[in-house]
């Protein structure tokens, strides 16, 4: 039976790791390459890195910063942030990413999802959505990190996403991120019975009983978090714990 | 000092499986190479892969090394990962619908997709890729196998794939997996081990299976 995953999420800015509430006031989480490796060492399955600098400055910056964290980290890193074409996953991949998310890319052209799977595989194309419910009912696709509304319904995206090519889906609830109040467990399920590919939940996650809720409730394949682990309020084994305790297969 | 030949073809990315090596094995050279005489040099040879099988196909045939893959896959330990794996049996599901893509043919089988849905015993429809971490259990007839030495029977593997190897001959596999039928996920065949999990992502479960293969000497 495969396991559900447990994958801490990083958010980097100028090399650095951050976490805000709603994509803005960040504050500091520490250097990647250290918070990577203790991750790693409480059993993390899968580590994930959004670059939310994303500036062309800043590019080679990240590059290094994935060079040096799959040097001395073993398990996989999904990378996403400031990919505009199919062609910038390949110098992610160089460094050591493993998947590479596309967010505003794929909702500007969609057809990157069909190149991106066709040269490098499906298994390394991540349709990252962000999703926010703007009336009853209606989720709705937000890209430029969730400022901009795009009027498309998410579960249609998130089917359209997985025809296209992509081989997971990380999926964010913008209402949740960082508000610590769980997963928004309507959205979750929506989208994971929607489409055959792997969805990861993602934003809300405030204790453990969340990611449970996520699997469980959600039918989420991975479940994702940042400030429960950054600030060393969990650890990865903790929630595996947890994790295990409510039947979930765990690694 | 002892040499491990990690072949680019140049398809997917192989810097990932030569920084776990190099972590495994710091007293070995690890080269990342397209040149023949480099790797009929070397102790030690892999194939990796993470690309689709017509252009990694197309790919190797082109790079102009398939005579001296040929030669060395009959004489020094090899390795192949993930679509490396599929690469060494006979033809590939994966491409012209009907017709599919012939690949190396050193062991017998094929390589098929995952049903469309692919049902859980339950009548749950499993998702495809089979993307995570699973559980590996190895055969009576493998579980002496020098790579799998101080491996955990069960240990859990990270997996990214949507096709997978149907070995003809069942002595050939290595490893199971359920998914949710038993699935050879593992084969070896005298000095060829290959697997389709990525080890280089597996964390000290696969880190042991590559430091067991830059020591193995190619007979079981």
């Amino acid at each position: 039976m495969l396991c559900k995953r447990i994958i801490p999420c990083l958010d980097i800015k100028d090399g650095r790791v951050v976490k805000g509430v709603n994509f803005v006031g960040l504050r500091d989480a520490g250097d990647p390459v250290e918070v990577a490796k203790r991750y790693n060492d409480q059993g993390a399955d899968e580590l994930c890195f959004l670059d939310i600098t994303a500036s062309v400055e800043a590019r080679g910056l990240l590059y290094e910063l994935i060079e040096r964290v799959a040097s001395q980290v073993f398990i996989p890193l999904t990378v996403g942030g400031g990919v505009k074409t199919a062609e910038d996953l390949r110098p992610l991949l160089n460094a050591g990413a493993d998947k590479v998310s596309i967010n505003t890319a794929g909702v500007n052209r969609p057809e990157i999802f069909n190149e991106a799977s066709h040269f490098y595989g499906a298994q390394c194309v991540v349709a990252a959505i962000d999703a926010k419910q703007t009336r009853p009912g209606f989720f709705e696709v937000f890209i430029h990190g969730g400022r901009t509304p795009t009027g498309k319904n998410a579960i249609e995206w998130a089917r359209e996403v997985a025809d296209r090519g992509a081989g997971e889906i990380l999926l964010t609830s913008m209402d949740r991120d960082g508000a610590k109040i769980g997963f928004d467990l309507e959205l979750t399920r929506a989208i994971a019975d929607a489409v055959s590919i792997p969805v990861i939940a993602s934003g809300g996650v405030g204790n453990l009983q969340h990611l449970v809720d996520g699997v469980v409730k959600g039918g989420a394949d991975a479940v994702l978090a940042a400030s429960i682990f950054h600030y060393g309020e969990h650890t990865v084994g903790e929630a595996k714990a947890m994790m295990r305790a409510a039947g979930i297969r765990v690694r | 000092m002892q040499t491990i030949a990690i072949v680019d073809y140049g398809m997917g990315n192989l810097r990932s499986v030569a920084k776990a090596f190099s972590h495994v094995a710091p007293d070995q050279r690890v080269l990342i190479t397209s040149d023949a005489k480099e790797i009929a040099g070397a102790e030690r040879v892999v194939l990796p892969g993470q690309a689709a099988m017509p252009e990694s196909m197309a790919a190797l045939n082109a790079s102009g090394l398939r005579d001296v893959l040929n030669q060395v896959s009959r004489e020094k330990p090899f390795l192949g990962v993930c679509l490396g794996l599929q690469m060494f049996f006979e033809t590939s599901e994966e491409g012209p619908p009907g017709v599919g893509t012939p690949a190396l043919g050193w062991l017998k089988g094929r390589v098929a997709r995952f049903p469309k849905p692919h049902v859980d015993l339950d009548g749950s429809v499993l998702k495809v890729p089979h993307m995570g971490w699973n559980a590996v259990h190895f055969p009576e007839s493998a579980r002496s196998h020098p790579c799998w030495a101080g491996v955990a029977e069960g240990s859990a593997f990270y997996f990214a794939h949507s096709f997978y190897a149907v070995p003809a001959d069942e002595a050939a596999v290595a490893g199971i997996t359920e998914y949710p039928r038993p699935i050879g996920v593992a084969v070896a065949q005298a000095n060829i081990f290959a697997v389709q999990f990525h080890p280089e992502k597996s964390a000290d479960a696969g880190l042991r299976v590559l430091q067991n293969f830059s020591t193995w000497n190619g007979s079981f």
